[in-house]
């Protein structure tokens, strides 16, 4: 990855991630609010790989926890592995795959929520499971779904298709 | 399939062959390499964060270098949040209008609702305080004595004005006879003309074939209480001219017994006051109206008299 498309990505998550605490995460439907980190970031680590992916989703969610005061490093660790599988899932099975994205989205959405009730649990804080696990997450997830392709069109074109990927080809193609 | 080709390669049926033996440490391992490399530190770097931020005291220089951070980034959150803003307001407003849309008609029917539990509750009340009234006439030393009385219900009100008959929610599963006097705190109601396990149907005094021997309480002018011309008019009938029977004085049931035979109804129940009195020298009889205090087009409820003594014989 150049110095430019890695300080492009890294823009894209200080301002994915910005809107998220100032904006987005405000913008609620249905008790739900879409997560436009996550979604920036499964679009960067299927564009750029596995680890891009996580160290975005590190820094993005160092970002959140900082400027939410939150516990440092629940929200880091939670993206860093998102944005590692995610871009192992873009290098193997989900490379070229029109579907890619949404599905995904899905995965992402869901294991968050589940890892972070698990961890926000671990730590001693009053989660409720059912409103995190089920009346939030289902709006979370209707909705990031629906912002998930659009999100990534739009990483896609400002960071090129295949500039810089830096992926390891496990599946090795021929001809 | 020789060992040495991949499966897209011979799909495809190209002729090319992998490698016999991998190389150690290609590119692709070192690529693998560095990517668990960059995994774990990032995940140890996590749980690190994660321990010392859980552990420090909010004083400690983990979070001081959090609100440090905190502090900077301040101005660009505040900048990025005023261009928001309109954004988020325009959000608000829309779900506003449509919470407020929702909120209306949720409203409205919850002021339905209100409205018909007002309406349920002041008709409980009314009822509460005509039943309470029928208690306290029962516990008074008014009430006829030997007599039993059942509360109940009226069913059914006149349906017009050439029936002058009720249905009470009592019957004779409740110990209600035919020609048990029916009473309300007011006066003399009327009387049982047919029981059914849970109802009676109940002839008021105003019905033209009712008649009640009756008496004035101060003179002790005796006659018969029978419907009027108009409305609920009574007439006191068969009064002795020699009687002196005055405006507002109060008839009540005679209960007379004499020879083995009783009057069905007991003594002492009012009936009304007098309203006018008149003497023609052309007739037998005084003419004396009677004024029922019992409203008998708005009867919410009575008292059915059951006798605690059996019935009196016929000879």
């Amino acid at each position: 990855m150049r110095a430019a498309d890695g300080a492009l990505a890294g823009a894209i998550v200080f301002v994915a991630a910005l809107l998220q605490v100032t904006l987005v995460a405000s913008l609620d439907v249905a008790g739900g609010a879409a997560d436009l980190l996550l979604l920036a970031l499964v679009a960067l680590a299927l564009l750029r790989g596995a680890v891009t992916g996580a160290v975005a989703g590190f820094a993005g969610g160092l970002l959140v926890d900082i400027t939410t005061l939150d516990t440092l490093g629940v929200s880091a660790l939670l993206y860093a592995l998102i944005g590692y599988w995610t871009g192992r899932y873009g290098e193997t099975t989900g490379r070229d795959r029109a579907h890619a994205p949404l599905l995904a989205v899905l995965v992402a959405t869901v294991a968050v929520a589940y890892a972070g009730y698990g961890l926000h649990f671990l730590i001693g804080d009053d989660v409720s499971a059912r409103r995190a696990l089920f009346d939030t997450l289902l709006p979370t997830l209707a909705l990031n779904l629906l912002l998930g392709r659009p999100v990534f069109a739009l990483c896609r074109s400002l960071l090129g298709r295949s500039a810089g990927r830096d992926h390891a080809p496990e599946v090795r193609l021929f001809g | 399939m020789p060992r040495n080709r991949t499966a897209r390669s011979a799909v495809l049926g190209l002729n090319v062959r992998r490698p016999a033996s991998p190389r150690p440490l290609s590119s692709r391992n070192t690529s693998a390499l560095r990517r668990r490399i960059v995994l774990g530190t990032l995940v140890v770097l996590a749980l690190a964060l994660i321990t010392i931020s859980f552990r420090e005291q909010s004083s400690g220089p983990l979070h001081d270098a959090q609100g440090a951070v905190a502090s900077a980034l301040q101005p660009v959150e505040v900048a990025v949040e005023r261009v928001a803003r309109p954004f988020r307001d325009a959000y608000g407003w829309t779900k506003g209008l449509f919470h407020a849309r929702s909120e209306a008609e949720r409203l409205r029917a919850e002021n339905e609702q209100l409205k018909q539990e007002v309406i349920q509750n002041e008709s409980a009340l009314q009822e509460n305080v005509v039943f309470r009234r029928l208690l306290d006439y029962r516990d008074s030393p008014a009430f006829p004595a030997d007599y039993d009385g059942i509360a109940a219900e009226v069913l059914v009100r006149p349906s017009s004005a050439f029936e002058q008959e009720i249905v009470v929610a009592a019957g004779s599963g409740d110990g209600v006879e035919v020609n048990a006097p029916v009473v309300t705190a007011a006066g003399f109601v009327g009387t049982v003309t047919s029981v059914t396990e849970d109802a009676a149907r109940v002839r008021l005094l105003t019905d033209e074939s009712s008649a009640v021997s009756a008496l004035d309480l101060r003179t002790g002018a005796s006659g018969i209480v029978r419907p009027g011309q108009s409305g609920d008019a009574l007439v006191l009938d068969r009064v002795s001219k020699r009687e002196h029977v005055e405006v507002g004085d109060e008839v009540i049931t005679a209960g007379w017994r004499s020879a083995g035979l009783a009057s069905l109804y007991p003594k002492g129940i009012p009936i009304g006051h007098v309203s006018f009195v008149g003497r023609l020298s052309t007739d037998l009889w005084q003419q004396v109206l009677i004024r029922s205090d019992v409203d008998f087009s708005a009867i919410d409820a009575v008292l059915v008299l059951v006798s605690r003594r059996p019935a009196p014989e016929l000879p």
